[in-house]
C-alpha cells in the first residue's frame, strides 16, 4: 500500500538564521503520492521548510526523514536524499553554460552516471513532456521565462525522483506564461508525483492538493484539505490572507 | 593628405606642439650626453649578430644569445602559465572551500606571496624547494642522460638543450608558484561572481561537491575571468625577466651576458626591451580582439 506510506516525515523541525527563528516546531508528514501545497505571508518560512527537505538549508533541531533516510549532517545520506528529491526554484536556476539538452543530461550523466544515449534519451522524453522538444539545442538565455521553467522541471525530473518540490515556481513569470507552468505541474501531478509546492497560485492549489498548509511566523498554523481549507479556515490569520489575495 | 589626417591636424593645439618640443629638447640632450660626455659609441650593427649566427659546422644560420634568451623565455612561460592555471585553480577552490583549515592554508600562502617581495620569493623557492625537489627525483643526471642519447629531437624541441633542463625546469616551478597565488585570486573571484541559485541547483540534483565544481562553476567562472587571466599571462612573461637571477638563461640572463662581452650596454638592453615589447604588446592586442563582443546565439 504505497499510497499511504509516509515518504516525508517532519518532526519538530526548528531553525534558526543567527538570532531569527525562521522555523519553529514544525511537524508534517506528506504520504506517498501526495501533493501539498504551502501558502502564507513572505517571510512565514514556507520556503527555509522546503528548502530543509532536501538540505539547501540546515535545520537547527528537530528530525527529518526523507524516503525513510534521515537528513544528519551525513553528506552520503544528503545526496541520496538529493537524488530523490527534485527541486525546482523561483529564477529557474538554469546552467547558463549549456544547452536546454546537457541542462538535463547533466545530472543523470554525472550523478546517476547513466550511459549518454541514455541520458539524451531520457532528456528527450522528458522534453516532451513539458511540451517544448525543438527548444533542445538552444541555450537558456534564448528561452522565455515560462519556457526556461519548464526546462528547470523538466532537469528535474530527468533525475527520475520521487517527491519534487516547488519553490515558487511562477512568481518570477510574466502572467501570460504563468499557465504554461501550472499546466506541465498539473500533469504532473496527475501522475501520481509527490509534491510539495510553495505557491500563491490558489486555482491550482485548489485543483491538484491534497493538503492546504498555511504558515505563519516560522509555524504552520493551518492544515486542511483544500475543501475545508478554502471555505471554512479556522485560524483567523488564515482567513485573512485567503481574503486577500482572493479578493482580486 | 586623407580625411582623417586633417582632422587629427585641426585637433592639435599649440600645447601639443610644446609637449613634443621639450620632449624632443630633453631626449636630444640625453643622446648628446650620451654621445659627448660618456664618449660612447653605438654599435647597432652588433645587435643582428648576436641574434642570428651562421654555423660554419652545420652550414646553416642558427639562434645566437639574444634569441636563444628569447625562446628560452617563451618556453619557460609558457610551461609556467599552464602550471600557474592548474595550480591557481586549485588555490581559488581552497579559498572558496567550506573547511576552514583549507581556507586558511590557502590564505596565508596568498599573504606571503603579497608581502614578500618577488625576488626573495624567488630566491625562497629556488633553494628551499626546486632545488630540493631536482635534487630528490635525480634529475640532473637524467637530464644529463637524454642530452647525450641520439633521438632526443622531442625532448630538445620543448626543452631546448637537455643540459640546462634542470635550470629551465626550476625557472618554471619558480615562476609557476609566485604565479599561482595571483591566478588564484582571479579564480577565486570568477567563483564568487557565480550565483548562489547555479550552487544550489547542482546540489539538488544530488551533485557532489567536484562535480558542481567541475561542471558548473568553474566552466562558467573561467569563462568570466578569462580577460583577467589573460592579463596575468602578460605579466607572468615580464615577471620571468626575475629568474634571470636564478641562473636561468632566458632573455635577461642572456643580455647581462651580452652586455659584459661587449659592453654595449644600451644597444642590447634596448633591443632585449624591444623583444619583450613586441611579444606583451601584440599578446595583449591578441587578447582585446578576442575580447571583443561578437554576434553570436550562444552566450
Amino acid at each position: 500500500m504505497p499510497e499511504t506510506q509516509p515518504i516525508i516525515e517532519i518532526r519538530n523541525v526548528d531553525k534558526f538564521f543567527g538570532d531569527f527563528q525562521a522555523l519553529s516546531d514544525v511537524s508534517l508528514t506528506v504520504n506517498s503520492g501526495e501533493k501539498v501545497v504551502i501558502c502564507g505571508p513572505s517571510g512565514s518560512g514556507k520556503s527555509t521548510l522546503i528548502r530543509c527537505v532536501n538540505r539547501l538549508e540546515e535545520h537547527t533541531s528537530g528530525q527529518l526523514f526523507v524516503d525513510g533516510i534521515e537528513l544528519t549532517g551525513e553528506t552520503r545520506n544528503i545526496r541520496a536524499v538529493r537524488m530523490e528529491v527534485g527541486m525546482v526554484f523561483q529564477q529557474f536556476n538554469l546552467f547558463p553554460h549549456l544547452t536546454v539538452l546537457e541542462n538535463l543530461t547533466v545530472g543523470p550523466l554525472r550523478v546517476r552516471k547513466i550511459s549518454k544515449a541514455d541520458a539524451i534519451a531520457r532528456a528527450r522524453k522528458y522534453l516532451e513532456r513539458v511540451h517544448i522538444p525543438e527548444q533542445a539545442d538552444k541555450y537558456p538565455a534564448q528561452l522565455s521565462g515560462g519556457q526556461q521553467q519548464r526546462v528547470a522541471i523538466a532537469r528535474s525530473l530527468c533525475m527520475e525522483p520521487r517527491i519534487m518540490l516547488f519553490d515558487e515556481p511562477t512568481s518570477a513569470l510574466d502572467p501570460e506564461m504563468i499557465n504554461e507552468v501550472l499546466d506541465v505541474m498539473i500533469e504532473l501531478a496527475e501522475s501520481g508525483m509527490t509534491m510539495i509546492c510553495v505557491t500563491h497560485e490558489m486555482g491550482f492549489a485548489n485543483r491538484v492538493a491534497d493538503q492546504m498548509v498555511f504558515m505563519d511566523g516560522g509555524k504552520i498554523v493551518e492544515i486542511a484539505p483544500p475543501s475545508v481549507f478554502f471555505t471554512k479556515p479556522k485560524n483567523p490569520r488564515c482567513r485573512e490572507f485567503l481574503d486577500q489575495i482572493l479578493e482580486h | 593628405m586623407n580625411h582623417g589626417m586633417r582632422r587629427l591636424l585641426k585637433r592639435l593645439h599649440w600645447m601639443d606642439g610644446l609637449i613634443v618640443a621639450v620632449l624632443v629638447l630633453f631626449f636630444g640632450y640625453v643622446w648628446v650626453q650620451i654621445g659627448d660626455q660618456l664618449n660612447y659609441k653605438w654599435r647597432w650593427g652588433l645587435i643582428p649578430d648576436y641574434m642570428f649566427r651562421y654555423d660554419e659546422e652545420r652550414e646553416r644560420w642558427v639562434a645566437n644569445l639574444l634569441v636563444q634568451g628569447l625562446i628560452t623565455t617563451i618556453r619557460i612561460c609558457i610551461y609556467a602559465s599552464i602550471l600557474a592555471v592548474l595550480l591557481g585553480i586549485i588555490l581559488g577552490m581552497a579559498r572558496v572551500a567550506k573547511n576552514l583549515t583549507i581556507r586558511m592554508l590557502a590564505r596565508t600562502y596568498l599573504e606571503f606571496l603579497r608581502n614578500i617581495p618577488p625576488v626573495v620569493v624567488i630566491f625562497i623557492f629556488f633553494f628551499f624547494l626546486s632545488e630540493q625537489l631536482i635534487a630528490a627525483l635525480n634529475i640532473e643526471s637524467w637530464a644529463r642522460g637524454i642530452a647525450r642519447s641520439e633521438n632526443n629531437g622531442v625532448w630538445e624541441f620543448f626543452f631546448g638543450d637537455m643540459r640546462r633542463f634542470p635550470s629551465v625546469i626550476s625557472g618554471v616551478i619558480v615562476l609557476a608558484l609566485f604565479e599561482s597565488a595571483f591566478v588564484g585570486e582571479i579564480v577565486r573571484a570568477g567563483i564568487e561572481a557565480i550565483p548562489r541559485g547555479q550552487h544550489e541547483a547542482a546540489r539538488s540534483l544530488g551533485m557532489s561537491w567536484y562535480a558542481e565544481m567541475r561542471y558548473i562553476i568553474l566552466p562558467q567562472a573561467l569563462k568570466k575571468v578569462l580577460p583577467p587571466l589573460a592579463n596575468q599571462f602578460i605579466s607572468l612573461i615580464k615577471d620571468s625577466a626575475i629568474i634571470s637571477l636564478i641562473s636561468v638563461q632566458e632573455l635577461t640572463y642572456k643580455t647581462v651576458e651580452l652586455v659584459s662581452t661587449t659592453r654595449a650596454i644600451f644597444e642590447a638592453w634596448i633591443a632585449t626591451a624591444a623583444m619583450y615589447f613586441v611579444i606583451c604588446f601584440s599578446l595583449s592586442m591578441l587578447f582585446s580582439y578576442l575580447e571583443r563582443p561578437r554576434k553570436s546565439g550562444a552566450r
